[in-house]
């Protein structure tokens, strides 16, 4: 708990300091800083894997369903995102499935939303369209991270996974063999990143 | 992708190869302190994004719901495959 309200607060702290100094950010992107981190953070992930002794159990205990998660994690997603549709009668259900379709990679699916939907749409609402996918996609990201351990007594130990998305196989990796103490989970949590990170384009460009 | 991938296996063989040096266990420490540093990060592009700033109170709470709607799909389609994935490890005679 202590360790998810530090994180938290890096979090805001971080808000708080680009809201009021937005040279901070451009200088962040300038030297490219959350790649580098998330670089190093998937290293340290590795590192401590490698370190722990029973590797070769792991990577033998691939199964070919494992493949089925992310399908699942698909079909839930959409299914559900689909209802917003009956909230927000202003947008068509293909721009709500689009915006729901990034499975927290939202800076792909803001940048391919505003991209596709600028050329039928117009720019104004592309622009709209691809600030909420922004939005929506970053609080998927921000949930799975600091809820891993809520969805893990929930929905079970894979319900973690599913909820990070793409962010299973980098950024909410740590968390997910944190939380589920289930270091065996690895492999099902590496896949499910990589399948989604396939379907994210294409779901995008289906629904746009 | 392929990056990530290749850093996690690079990372996985120098952990193996370490895994007698002392000190090497604590990589699960500096892991969260990475973790910290990127959503510090993550938090400055948010922030020191006008747009995205000034449209937080007019779409945000509608991005909210889809990111909820999507996190409680999931969490129910996870649900599920633990049943797929149960029962086929029965037939399959694994645990």
């Amino acid at each position: 708990m202590k360790g998810n309200l530090l994180l938290l607060l890096s979090l805001l702290c971080g808000i708080g300091l680009g809201a009021a100094d937005a040279t901070l950010g451009e200088c962040i992107r300038h030297y490219a800083l959350p790649t580098c981190l998330l670089a190093l953070l998937v290293l340290q992930v590795g590192i401590g894997l490698g370190s722990n002794g029973d590797l070769g159990a792991l990577l033998r205990s691939f199964r070919w369903q494992m493949l089925l998660l992310p399908v699942f994690t698909i079909v839930g997603t959409l299914s559900f995102t689909a209802l917003a549709a009956l909230l927000f009668r202003d947008w068509s259900v293909g721009d709500i499935l689009a915006m729901g379709s990034g499975f927290g990679y939202y800076s792909l699916s803001s940048v391919m939303i505003a991209d596709l939907k600028s050329a039928t749409a117009g720019a104004e609402v592309a622009t709209q369209l691809a600030a909420v996918a922004l939005m929506a996609n970053m609080v998927r990201e921000v949930v799975a991270l600091f809820g891993s351990s809520f969805f893990n007594g929930k929905g079970g130990r894979f319900a973690p996974i599913s909820v990070a998305g793409i962010n299973s196989m980098d950024v909410c990796l740590p968390t997910i063999l944190r939380t589920t103490g289930d270091k065996g989970l690895l492999p099902l949590a590496v896949i499910h990143g990589i399948v989604l990170e396939i379907s994210v384009p294409l779901l995008i460009t289906l629904f746009c | 992708m392929f990056i990530i991938l290749s850093l996690l296996l690079l990372g996985m063989g120098a952990g193996y190869a370490l895994r007698g040096m002392r000190g090497v266990h604590r990589v699960e420490q500096s892991t969260r302190f990475t973790i910290m540093l990127l959503l510090f990060a993550f938090g400055v592009s948010i922030g020191s994004n006008r747009a995205l700033v000034a449209d937080i109170a007019q779409l945000g709470w509608r991005a909210m719901v889809i990111a909820l709607l999507g996190v409680v799909g999931s969490t129910v389609a996870a649900g599920v495959f633990q049943r797929v994935w149960k029962n086929s490890g029965k037939k399959g005679g694994a645990a």
